[in-house]
């Protein structure tokens, strides 16, 4: 039963728009995600000093201080992107489907 | 040795074993003078976790209620529970001391622990919620050989959780001989046997309850800390730095990275591990079970994160302010020397923190925090652990899906007690061992042998059971190897002279290790079994992506 439920989703157009607009938006983030933090390590790694500057002549606090907390919020930023369009485009795209599915099925 | 000892504890704590050279960032624990604020603060937290428990009780009737709170949770209490997770004793106390004594480093290694979740986020959280039910296990077995690749679920998860295991009940005993001035075996038995009754009576809703309760304790404590202490420079972020850039030992270089990442190859081994570690690590995927959908599974992801974000860079404020409050006070050190040695040992840069901007009270308000998140920690432990013996190995593998709820229940009970027992008597047991390695060592493990066959069997169509256990016990051996073979154990705790592997961090090494066996094998498998297990992906693959048939969901 529900196997053919699965078939049938899978036959709707809809499906696939749903899976390749999700994945792009998902990998996207992720890698920007993932450049951003590994680029950071790769920077703290090889060439530490270039972190130790003082953002601004005279200022106290470093780029690696402001590189990070940018990230900190920035990160955090994309994880409420992707929840908002997830938790509306995404799941009523989802709902429809289903709904569909189901129409099919009687 | 002493000192050692004492370093790997903290270390262990904070899994970051590599560390182990660093020296100062810790120092030692010896036992204080009883703290009478603290353990009334404490008891008070047992009353009413006590109370939480009973209640629950009531309400675990199932095997859901059990494992997942009944799918209950709403997002908003999950992301706390999930930031109580993450955020333990170690985190308040080990990156304190360490923004305290090393400055930027200790900012760093907070965005490595960071960075994982936007990854599970994006890559993990709603395929997880529409394919789990109690365990990982039941993604990585949908389409496999259920006895085999549970049972090897199993192994890996406990494998995982022994060893975070004895790293948070040795660290226990430490800490609380140290905050409460009590006896470490009467810690040990103190938070194993609290332990016991959460998780025995009140599963998964008790476990989550705690968690959520300490969770907010702690991101308050943190807070009102903060606060205070950031007060006394006028809340000015340049004004700290300027002065503690002028008395810090480290001067200028304070605000920038210093040696502790200086190894590219550790660095890059050392995020991988703690990102997708996270991404393995059993007590933490649970919780993406306890919510009713994939919905309320981003949600829950986004308040953690936020949480999780919020409180380091707190922690990191409250480290720049120790170095002026703490650091040049000479009440805080042995003998009144400042710049000496800090009465307690490095890691109680906090705890004097609190006793500065808010006497006693503030102290002991902090150390019962300290002392109830060890307890939440090794309670989600101690669930994850007993429901890889009851759910996989008992009900699926030994009973083959035909044990009844009731008896299953009891199993899980049963589990949940001895490994109580076995945490108790591995802390005992490891008082004075060396353990920095043992939470490196489940970090290790979970990206190592759980996360890669994860994450394939969500997104690799081409897996079989055979590349599931290649991979799975490839991840895992190597893992451990490595770990045995590393400066950590194989010098340190063996004694032998130099190491046979180079480096401390195994993520690097065995998570690719893993991929490729997990690889190899299931492309080089061509029996009928494997055909259909390919086939069955398909399935798989639309309930992944809409939730349909997801349990907990298939109710409307």
């Amino acid at each position: 039963m529900s196997s053919a439920m699965y078939e049938r989703m899978r036959a709707n157009p809809k499906f696939l728009e749903l899976v390749s607009r999700r994945e792009r938006f998902a990998w996207t983030l992720a890698a920007i995600v993932l450049t951003m933090f590994y680029g950071f390590v790769m920077v703290v790694a090889f060439s530490p000093a270039s972190l130790g500057q003082p953002i601004a002549e005279g200022s106290m606090v470093t780029v690696g201080v402001a590189v990070e907390l940018f990230m900190f919020i920035f990160f955090w930023v994309l994880t409420a992107l992707y929840v908002r369009r997830a938790n509306t485009e995404f799941d009523a795209m989802t709902q429809e489907i289903v709904k569909e599915a189901w129409k099919e099925n009687k | 040795m002493h000192r050692i000892i004492q370093l790997a504890t903290t270390l262990g704590l904070l899994g970051l074993s590599h560390l182990a050279l660093a020296a100062d960032a810790v120092g030692a624990t010896e036992k204080q003078a009883t703290n009478w604020h603290a353990i009334i603060m404490f008891c008070i937290f047992v009353a009413m976790t006590m109370g939480i428990t009973y209640w629950a009780a009531s309400r675990t009737k199932s095997t859901s209620d059990f494992y997942t709170a009944g799918g209950g949770i709403t997002g908003f209490q999950n992301g706390l529970a999930i930031a109580g997770d993450y955020m333990s004793a170690a985190t308040l106390l080990g990156l304190t001391a360490m923004v305290y004594m090393q400055g930027y480093d200790g900012y760093i290694y907070m965005l490595c622990f960071f960075a994982g979740w936007p990854i599970i986020l994006f890559l993990m959280a709603e395929r997880l919620r529409n394919l789990g039910k109690f365990t990982f296990s039941d993604i990585t077995a949908y389409r496999l050989d259920q006895g085999k690749v549970r049972t090897m679920a199993a192994i890996s998860s406990l494998t995982v959780v022994c060893f975070y295991l004895i790293a948070q009940m040795v660290g226990a005993g430490q800490l609380i001989k140290l905050l409460f001035g009590l006896d470490y075996n009467v810690a040990i038995f103190a938070v194993g046997l609290l332990m016991m009754v959460y998780v025995t009576f009140g599963g998964m809703v008790a476990t989550t309850w705690v968690q959520i309760i300490k969770a907010c304790m702690l991101l308050f404590g943190g807070t009102l800390v903060m606060f205070l202490a950031f007060s006394q420079f006028d809340f000015s972020f340049s004004n700290l730095l300027e002065k503690a850039t002028a008395v810090h030992k480290l001067g200028d270089k304070l605000m920038s990275p210093g040696s502790l990442l200086a190894d590219p190859i550790t660095a890059i081994s050392l995020g991988l591990g703690l990102m997708f570690g996270t991404a393995g690590l059993p007590h933490i995927l649970m919780r993406f079970f306890t919510v009713s959908d994939a919905k309320e599974a981003r949600k829950s992801v986004l308040y953690a994160s936020g949480f999780v974000a919020y409180f380091f860079n707190v922690i990191f404020l409250m480290g720049l302010c120790g170095i002026l409050i703490v650091g040049q006070n000479p009440e805080f050190f042995e003998g009144g020397v400042v710049g000496g040695k800090l009465i307690g040992g490095g890691n109680m840069v906090a705890m004097h923190l609190a006793n500065a901007v808010g006497g006693n009270m503030l102290l002991g308000f902090l150390a019962a925090v300290a002392f109830a998140t060890i307890l939440a920690v090794v309670s989600g432990l101690a669930l994850a652990g007993a429901s890889a013996i009851s759910h996989d190995i008992y009900a699926r593998v030994i009973k083959k899906g035909q044990a009844s709820e009731a008896s299953e229940i009891r199993v899980s009970r049963i589990a949940t007690i001895c490994l109580g027992f076995v945490a108790i008597v591995l802390g005992i047991a490891f008082e004075k061992q060396n353990i920095a390695f043992m939470v490196g060592l489940a970090f290790g493990v979970a990206a190592a042998a759980n996360f890669p066959v994860l994450i394939l069997s969500m997104y690799w169509k081409g897996l079989t059971t055979r590349g599931a256990l290649w991979g799975g016990y490839g991840g895992l051996v190597s893992a451990v190897l490595f770990v045995v073979f590393s400066k950590s154990v194989w010098v340190d705790v063996l004694g032998n002279a130099a190491p046979l592997f180079p480096y401390t961090q195994p993520a690097l090494f065995a998570m690719p290790l893993a991929f490729l066996l997990a690889f190899i094998f299931s492309k080089s498998d061509s029996s009928v079994r494997a055909g259909k297990e390919i086939e069955a992906f398909e399935d798989q693959y639309v309930r992944a992506q809409t939730g349909f048939g997801a349990s907990g969901a298939a109710k409307h």
